[in-house]
């Protein structure tokens, strides 16, 4: 281990590496503060500029976007009460109070130290826990794969459906569909493509990514730009207050972080559940945990209460690299389009890559203590100045996300048509968030499509065409038990819910 | 009349798996492989029959979280604008090529979207397409195809 974090630190600490963490870093706090715009759509922005690195630093760069969007969420919770990403809406029940009386600068700098160490626990966590896995891993046949691609897709419908799970479902499956055009991966027999031939390689994930979630994300702005629902009810961006932070709530901070750190790893390490459902659970626990004086405060400026969902979340961010580096399915949205900008890189993520790439699985963890406490170093003295960027007039946001989004088409394919088909599924995918069916079950489905019916053609081979191998191997069936319970539980919610 | 959307979205959904899994059985496959446990075409007879269900349950069940949108308060005008500048945008940029289509868009947009500072406009369009040309094709050495710079002998 220690030579593989050697190699890591000889990676990551080139010059060119830090300085794409540092990029990574400030853009990431940018457009993860921007209301709408969060991590997935700061890395599917960044995927096409990756594509002139290496993989290292393409990955370096894309895992230094997350953590500053993920950051740069909580900017925009705490001072416009705008969520920038739901794994930062937590933080808005308590920093925007305390931003509301007078400690906006106060509530920042909170917000910057407990995401700074949550990160670098987690970071910690997935040092020792990364290697391990991995040599686990490698003894998953295709069946206990297949499984563990069901459970994915299951769990993330789960979690991200607000209680609307077949719609959650819908998209699942839509995603799927849309990743089985194109030329069958072992026949070579073209699937959907209805004699164009601009669809024999399929669908680019890249289009995928970019028409859900920036482009899309962009239009759905300019449509709800007049709902009073959305307008931001803005603390002033210009007198933040002090960023200094007392002996007493540092106190309370140091009592809060190991905890819900611990807690943000294990449920980000949990196929489809995130820093979201970290950060909900993390500030729920803490609420039980602190002394009732404190309960009193929670909702209305707690410390507890604005650095638990903050160190969750982060922490939940590094744990989602686990099932990513060790299996090579993702865990949830973002690091579904990390899995496809890899395979774009010509690189399989899963038990091996350890062994044959140790590089990239090194320097990606290394890469993270680094971005975390650049993170801090960038961020915590720029707060007054980045808090201006919520300001930006969206008559300029907007046409730039547009741009982004088509040059990142325009680059890869030089095709018209992948440029009409981007703006389609935009529009239908803008259509469809108005009425709450979610995008990132989608994506994961759209980037698992490929190897999901690869594990489920082998082992139905193996089977000699019987789905028996679903319980053959007790892998296989705790993993399918699990996705079972996870659909009961769906099932039973949504009938007591009636009830 | 009260329409459930969701409803409406959930029967499109429906035809589309109708349809999907028409297609997914014409899928043509080798005659070594018609019988085959596993071949090109099972994956996605499995993906239309899963449609189905879903959407077919989502229209079956009640809807207790109707979602209700309030189409007054939403720009549908200044989105179908955008959307339709970037349709033509999509069909330039290769005849003309990326400078000047790019920067036509944005100015285009930043126009109908109701921006009036001309200056800004211009400074965010012209000068920061051609800096964020240099930076791909540039430094980071991605091909960037542009007739109308070419013929103008700026790029090669």
């Amino acid at each position: 281990m220690i030579e593989g974090i050697l190699i890591g630190l000889t990676t990551a600490l080139t010059f060119q590496n830090i300085f794409m963490v540092m990029i990574g870093c400030f853009f990431g706090t940018i457009i993860g503060m921007l209301p709408g715009l969060g991590p997935m759509t700061a890395i599917a922005l960044m995927i096409p500029i990756t594509y002139g690195f290496d993989p290292a630093t393409g990955l370096i760069l894309m895992a230094g976007v997350y953590y500053g969007a993920v950051f740069g969420g909580s900017t925009s919770s705490i001072l416009l009460n705008a969520p920038g990403v739901p794994g930062t809406v937590a933080t808005s029940f308590d920093g925007y109070p305390m931003a509301q009386q007078g400690k906006a600068g106060k509530a920042l700098a909170i917000a910057a130290w407990s995401s700074f160490a949550g990160g670098t626990l987690a970071a910690i966590y997935l040092l020792f826990m990364a290697p391990s896995l991995s040599k686990v891993s490698l003894s998953f046949r295709s069946p206990d794969y297949f499984a563990l691609m069901i459970l994915g897709l299951t769990a993330i419908a789960a979690f991200s459906s607000k209680g609307q799970f077949i719609k959650a479902m819908m998209m699942v499956v839509l995603g799927l569909m849309l990743a089985s055009v194109g030329q069958d991966s072992l026949s070579d027999i073209t699937r959907f493509t209805f004699n164009n031939m601009n669809l024999t390689d399929g669908i680019s994930f890249v289009l995928v990514v970019m028409a859900t979630f920036a482009m899309s994300e962009a239009l759905t702005i300019i449509l709800k730009r007049n709902d009073p629902t959305a307008a931001a009810k803005q603390v002033s961006l210009t007198e933040l207050g002090s960023i200094r932070i007392n002996k007493e709530e540092r106190a309370k901070m140091l009592k809060t972080i190991p905890r819900t750190s611990i807690i943000g790893f294990i449920i980000g390490v949990l196929p489809g559940a995130g820093a979201t459902i970290a950060s909900f659970l993390a500030y729920g626990m803490e609420r039980n945990l602190v002394k009732d004086e404190e309960k009193e405060k929670f909702g209305k400026g707690s410390v507890h209460g604005l650095a638990a969902p903050e160190t969750a979340n982060n922490a939940a961010c590094s744990g989602a690299f686990v099932p990513l580096l060790t299996l090579g399915i993702p865990g949830s949205g973002t690091t579904a389009v990390m899995l496809g900008a890899l395979l774009g890189f010509g690189i399989q993520p899963g038990p091996r890559l350890y062994m044959t790439n140790p590089e990239i699985f090194w320097s990606v963890i290394m890469s993270m203590y680094i971005g975390m406490v650049i993170l801090l170093i960038l961020n915590l003295p720029l707060i007054p100045y980045i808090a201006r960027i919520l300001a930006v007039p969206k008559n300029y946001l907007i046409p730039l996300i547009l741009f982004f989004s088509i040059t990142g088409i325009y680059v890869m394919s030089f095709n018209n048509f992948d440029i009409y088909l981007m703006i389609g599924i935009a529009v239908i995918a803008t259509f469809m968030r108005l009425y709450d069916f979610p995008m990132p079950p989608l994506i994961l489905a759209f980037v698992l499509g490929g190897l999901m019916e690869e594990n489920l053609r082998r082992s139905l081979l193996l089977s000699d065409g019987s789905w028996t191998f679903l319980w053959d191997r007790t892998l296989t069936a705790c993993i399918l038990a699990t996705t079972i319970l996870i659909v009961g539980w769906q099932i039973y919610k949504t009938f007591s819910k009636k009830n | 009349m009260n329409i459930n959307t969701t409803k409406i979205i959930s029967l499109l959904f429906f035809i589309f798996s109708a349809f999907y899994l028409y297609t997914a059985y014409q899928i043509q496959v080798f005659a070594f492989d018609e019988n085959a446990p596993f071949n090109a075409r099972t994956f996605p007879i499995y993906l239309g029959y899963a449609g189905l269900f879903f959407s077919g349950l989502k229209l079956i069940l009640p809807d207790p979280n109707t979602i209700k949108v309030e189409h007054k308060t939403l720009e549908y005008k200044k989105t179908a604008i955008l959307v339709l500048i970037a349709i033509i945008y999509g069909a330039t940029i290769l005849k003309v090529g990326y400078f000047l289509t790019t920067s036509i868009f944005l100015i285009a947009s930043y126009y109908f979207l109701g921006e009036r500072r001309w200056l800004l406009m211009f400074m965010l369009s012209f000068p920061f397409v051609a800096a964020f040309m240099y930076l791909l094709h540039g430094v980071l050495d991605i091909y960037l195809r542009d007739p109308f710079l070419k013929m103008l002998g700026v790029m090669g």
